[in-house]
C-alpha cells in the first residue's frame, strides 16, 4: 500500500534550483533509502516533507489525500517525524519531556507531569526499553539511549513515516547496529522510514528500496537487492567511478621519519609503538574509543602523554610535554576527526582557514599580504578541487565534503612532513572522498609520511602500505597490508575472544 | 533475535557530591558570606539582628524581583541588558501618574505596563527583526533611558505621599506583617514563577527553547511567539521592580539603576543560571541576589569602601561560574 507519493517536486532558492522534479513512492512499512551526493537535494527534500520548506511545484499525497504542511507542527500532526543528523534533544530536560515535547499532556496550561511520565513510560516499554527512566535527564544518557529517546518521540507522535537524515554519522559502531535493529522493529510495526546515508553498506543492510537524487532530480529507484553498488554510484555521480582509490606503488627501503616508542596517554591510550617511513601511508584501524584518536592527539600534544619517546627525523623530541604550536614547527600536521568544532573556523573565509597554520608564508613583519594570501589560497582550491566561488567565501557556506578538502589543503599549505589524519573522509560524499584519496596519495608520493586512522576498512585496505590495529589502548605491530584481511583486522580490533562493550 | 543489540549501555551516574553541589551550592555561598561577616564585624548579634536582616531584605527587593524575570530570559537562552533603564522608566511613569492625580493602584499598573511594553518591543526586535538579544536589549537600554529622561524633563519627579511610598519601608505598618509589603510581594512572585517554570507547559517550553532551540522548533513549538511572551512577561517584572525603586526613593528618578542589569544578571548566574540557556532556578537567583545584598551590607558595616565591594562581588561571580564548570564537567 502506497502511503506517500511525491510527483515532480520543485524548489528554488533565488537563482539556484535545489529540487528539479523529484518523484518518490513510499510503501507502508518499508525502509526507503534516499541516496545522493552532498548538494543533490536530499536535505531540501526532507525539509519539504517535514514542512520546514514549501515546495514551488509538484504534488504530495499522503494516505490518498493531498499533503501540504504549512509548518513542522502540521507535518507532525499528519504523522511525519524527522530524526536529524545531530540529535535534536534538550539535554537539560527529562526523557519524558523530550519524548512529549510540543505535545505535552496538560490541564488548563498546567503540565500533567504524572500523565507525561506514564505516557513516556508506555512508549519506552512498548519499544522494549524499560531501562530508560522517563525522569532521567537526557544529557546524562548515553548517545544510544538518546537516540532511542528521539525515536520514541516519533512513536509518541503516532508517526506513520519517520525521516532519518544520516542518523549514524555520529554513532559508534555498536550503536549503529542497535539503531538498525530499532529500524527493523519500526518497519515490522508498519512504520515507513525514509533513510538518508552516504554509506552504501549501511543502505544495503537496512533498506528495502531506494531513490537516487542527482542535481535535484530523482534519477533512479527500485529494490536495493536488484542493483549493484556500481549502478548506484554511477547514478549518484552521473558517470561511472572506475576506481575510488588511486593506484600507488608501495615505497621500499625508505628512511624512517617518525619513530614512536611506547607512547602512553591514560586512560584511553595504554601503549603504542610504530615507525613511519617517508612516502608511506600507515593505517590504524580500531573501534571508536579504542584509543586511536588519543594516539594522534597525544602525538600532536593536544592530549598529554605520560610516558614514551618520539624520534622525529632522527632527533628525539619531547613526548610528554610540548604544544601543538611546537609540533607544527617540527613539521607535523594534524587533521581532527571533528572538522566542525576542532578543525575549521567556520565563520572565516577559505583563504584564512587555509593559511592560518603558516601565516609566515603570506606575511611580512606581521602584516598580511592579502593579495599573496588569496593567490596562494586560489591555487590550493584548484589543486585540491574545492568547489567554491573564491578564496573569500566563508567555509560555513561549503558542503561537508568541500569543508573537509579545506581542512586537508591546510596541511598541504602548512607543508607538514608528517600528516596525522583522523577519519579524513567521515560523513562526506563519494565524489569528495575520491578527491581526498587522490590528495592523500599525492602527499605520500611527494615524500610525506602519512598516518591514516579510519573506521572504514575498505578505505584502509585501498590506501595503506602497512596497517596496525588499536585495541583497548594497545597498538599491534604494523604489518604490510597484504598480510591482513578485513576479518583479521576486525578480529584484532575487537580483541579476540573477549566481547566488546561500547562506551 | 535482536535482544542483545537493542539493549543499551547503562546510564552514567553523576557523582553524589556533584549533584549535591548543584542543589546546595548557592545556599552554601550565602551561609559562607553570612558567617564570614558575622565574624569579621565582631558582633554577629548586630549583623544578624532582625533589624539588619530587614534592611538587607528591603534592599534586595528590586534586584530580586528583576532577577525573577531575568531568570526566565536566561533559561530561554536570552539576555536582557535593558533592565536598569526599564526600572528608571517604570519609576518615572509611576511618579508622573501619581502626580497626574491617578489612583495609586492605576499608577502602579501603568509603571508595570511600561516595563511590559519595553519587553514586548525587545521580543519583537529579537524575533521579528532578527537582532540578537544582546544587541536588541542594548538598544532598548538606551531608548528606555532616553524616554525616561524625556518624559521626566531630565530631573527627578517628586511625588506626594501615597501608600506606594510605603511599599519597601524597613518597618511595615501594620507591624504584624513583620516584613514590608514589597518583600512579601517578591516572595509570592518568586514562588509563583518557580511553580510556573516547573509545572506549566509554558515553563517547560522556556526550558526547551533554551536547552535546544532546534529541537523545540522541530517539535512544533512556536519559538518566536514563545520568545515574545518571555520578554514581555519579564518586562512586567522589571516594571514592578521600577515601582519598588520609585517607592524607595519616593521620587521617579530617570537616572537611577544605571548598571543594575549587571547585578541582576550576576544574581542569576551566581544562582546557577547558565548564559547558554536551559539552566537556572528562581530560588537560586533569589539566593544569588541575597548573597550580593548581605555582602554589600557587611562591607558597609565594616566601613569598607565601595571599591572593596566591587572587587569581592566580581570575584564571587567568577568563582560561582568556575564551580559551575567544575560540576558540569564529565557529566556526559
Amino acid at each position: 500500500m502506497t502511503i506517500l507519493n511525491l510527483r515532480e517536486i520543485k524548489k528554488h532558492f533565488g537563482a539556484t534550483t535545489a529540487l528539479n522534479g523529484v518523484d518518490l513512492d513510499l510503501q507502508k512499512g518499508e525502509v526507503h533509502a534516499l541516496i545522493g551526493e552532498n548538494g543533490a537535494g536530499k536535505s531540501t527534500l526532507m525539509n519539504v516533507l517535514f514542512g520546514a520548506l514549501r515546495p514551488d511545484g509538484g504534488t504530495m499525497t499522503l494516505n490518498g489525500r493531498a499533503y501540504a504542511p504549512g509548518n513542522t507542527l502540521d507535518s507532525r500532526m499528519s504523522g511525519i517525524s524527522l530524526i536529524h543528523q545531530e540529535l535534536l534533544l534538550a539535554p537539560h530536560m527529562s526523557a519524558a519531556e523530550n519524548i512529549l515535547m510540543g505535545n505535552e499532556p496538560r490541564r488548563f496550561g498546567w503540565l500533567d507531569r504524572g500523565a507525561m511520565n506514564t505516557q513516556a513510560r508506555k512508549v519506552l516499554d512498548s519499544f522494549d526499553h524499560p531501562e530508560i527512566d522517563p525522569e532521567a535527564k537526557v544529557g546524562s544518557l548515553s548517545i544510544a539511549a538518546q537516540q532511542i529517546v528521539e525515536i520514541c518521540r516519533a512513536i509518541a507522535a503516532r508517526s506513520e513515516i519517520i525521516l532519518m537524515d544520516e542518523p549514524t554519522s555520529s554513532l559508534p559502531r555498536d550503536d549503529v547496529r542497535r539503531l538498525f535493529a530499532q529500524i527493523r522493529r519500526l518497519s515490522a510495526e508498519g512504520i515507513s522510514i525514509i533513510y538518508i546515508s552516504h554509506f552504501l553498506e549501511e543502505i544495503r543492510e537496512v533498506a528495502d528500496t531506494f531513490t537516487v537524487l542527482r542535481d535535484g532530480k530523482s534519477v533512479a529507484s527500485g529494490k536495493i537487492a536488484d542493483v549493484s553498488d556500481d549502478y548506484l554510484i554511477s547514478n549518484m555521480v552521473g558517470r561511472s567511478v572506475e576506481k575510488l582509490f588511486p593506484a600507488r606503488e608501495h615505497p621500499k627501503d625508505a628512511e624512517t621519519v617518525l619513530d614512536v616508542i611506547e607512547l602512553s596517554a591514560p586512560p584511553r591510550l595504554k601503549s603504542a609503538s610504530f615507525e613511519l617511513k617517508r612516502g608511506e601511508i600507515l593505517g590504524i584501524a580500531g573501534l571508536m574509543g579504542s584509543g586511536r584518536s588519543e594516539l594522534v592527539r597525544a602525538l600532536f600534544c593536544i592530549e598529554t602523554a605520560v610516558s614514551g619517546s618520539i624520534i622525529l627525523n632522527g632527533k628525539t623530541i619531547h613526548a610528554t610535554n610540548g604544544s601543538p604550536a611546537a609540533r607544527i614547527r617540527q613539521g607535523v600536521g594534524y587533521l581532527s576527526e571533528d572538522r566542525k568544532t576542532e578543525g575549521l573556523a567556520l565563520a572565516l573565509s577559505i583563504g584564512d582557514n587555509l593559511t592560518m597554520t603558516r601565516y609566515s608564508a603570506c606575511s611580512r613583519y606581521g602584516w598580511l599580504n592579502l593579495g599573496k594570501q588569496s593567490d596562494q589560497a586560489e591555487k590550493l582550491i584548484d589543486d585540491v578541487g574545492i568547489k567554491a566561488q573564491d578564496a573569500a567565501q566563508k567555509v560555513a557556506a561549503l558542503s561537508g565534503g568541500n569543508q573537509q578538502k579545506v581542512a586537508i589543503a591546510r596541511l598541504i599549505y602548512q607543508d607538514a612532513d608528517v600528516l596525522l589524519l583522523d577519519e579524513p573522509t567521515r560523513g562526506i560524499d563519494i565524489g569528495s572522498k575520491a578527491q581526498v584519496y587522490r590528495t592523500i596519495a599525492e602527499c605520500a608520493e611527494k615524500g610525506k609520511a602519512v598516518l591514516l586512522i579510519s573506521s572504514y576498512l575498505p578505505e584502509l585496505f585501498g590506501m595503506c602500505d602497512r596497517l596496525a590495529v588499536m585495541s583497548r589502548g594497545r597498538l599491534t605491530a604494523a604489518r604490510p597490508i597484504s598480510d591482513w584481511t578485513p576479518e583479521s583486522a576486525m578480529r584484532a580490533a575487537i580483541g579476540g575472544n573477549e566481547t566488546q562493550t561500547a562506551n | 533475535m535482536d535482544d542483545e543489540l537493542t539493549k543499551i549501555p547503562a546510564v552514567p551516574v553523576q557523582s553524589f557530591f556533584k549533584r549535591w553541589l548543584t542543589v546546595l551550592g548557592p545556599f552554601l555561598g550565602l551561609a559562607l558570606v553570612i558567617i564570614a561577616f558575622s565574624i569579621l564585624t565582631g558582633s554577629p548579634e548586630k549583623y544578624l539582628s532582625p533589624f539588619n536582616i530587614r534592611i538587607v531584605l528591603s534592599q534586595t527587593v528590586i534586584v530580586a524581583i528583576s532577577s525573577i524575570g531575568m531568570t526566565m530570559i536566561i533559561i530561554s537562552g536570552g539576555i536582557d541588558l535593558s533592565v536598569g533603564s526599564v526600572i528608571a522608566l517604570a519609576g518615572v511613569v509611576t511618579a508622573l501618574c501619581v502626580n497626574a492625580g491617578l489612583d495609586p493602584i492605576f499608577a502602579v499598573c501603568a509603571g508595570v505596563a511600561a516595563g511590559g511594553v519595553v519587553g514586548l518591543f525587545n521580543g519583537l526586535a529579537i524575533t521579528g527583526l532578527r537582532v540578537v538579544p544582546f544587541i536588541a536589549t542594548l538598544g532598548t537600554l538606551g531608548i528606555a533611558r532616553g524616554i525616561a529622561k524625556w518624559i521626566a524633563g531630565q530631573e527627578p519627579v517628586n511625588v506626594g505621599s501615597t501608600w506606594i511610598n510605603e511599599l519597601v519601608v524597613t518597618f511595615p505598618d501594620p507591624p504584624w506583617l513583620v516584613l514590608s509589603v514589597g518583600v512579601w510581594i517578591a516572595i509570592i512572585l518568586a514562588v509563583v514563577m518557580a511553580v510556573v517554570l516547573r509545572r506549566t507547559v509554558f515553563g517547560r517550553r522556556v526550558f526547551a527553547l533554551g536547552s535546544n532551540e532546534a529541537a523545540a522548533r522541530a517539535c512544533g513549538i512556536a519559538t518566536g511567539k514563545l520568545r515574545i511572551w518571555i520578554y514581555t512577561l519579564a518586562g512586567l517584572f522589571f516594571g514592578l521592580a521600577g515601582v519598588m525603586q520609585m517607592s524607595r526613593l519616593r521620587q521617579g528618578d530617570p537616572t537611577v539603576a544605571a548598571g543594575s542589569e549587571l547585578d541582576i544578571i550576576a544574581a542569576v548566574v551566581i544562582g546557577g543560571g547558565s548564559l547558554n540557556g536551559g539552566q537556572g532556578t528562581i530560588l537560586g537567583s533569589i539566593i544569588g541576589a541575597l548573597i550580593m545584598a548581605f555582602l554589600r551590607n557587611g562591607c558597609q558595616q565594616m566601613g569598607w569602601a565601595n571599591y572593596v565591594q566591587e572587587i569581592i562581588i566580581g570575584s564571587i561571580i567568577v568563582a560561582a561560574v568556575a564551580i559551575d564548570q567544575f560540576r558540569t564537567r564529565d557529566t556526559r
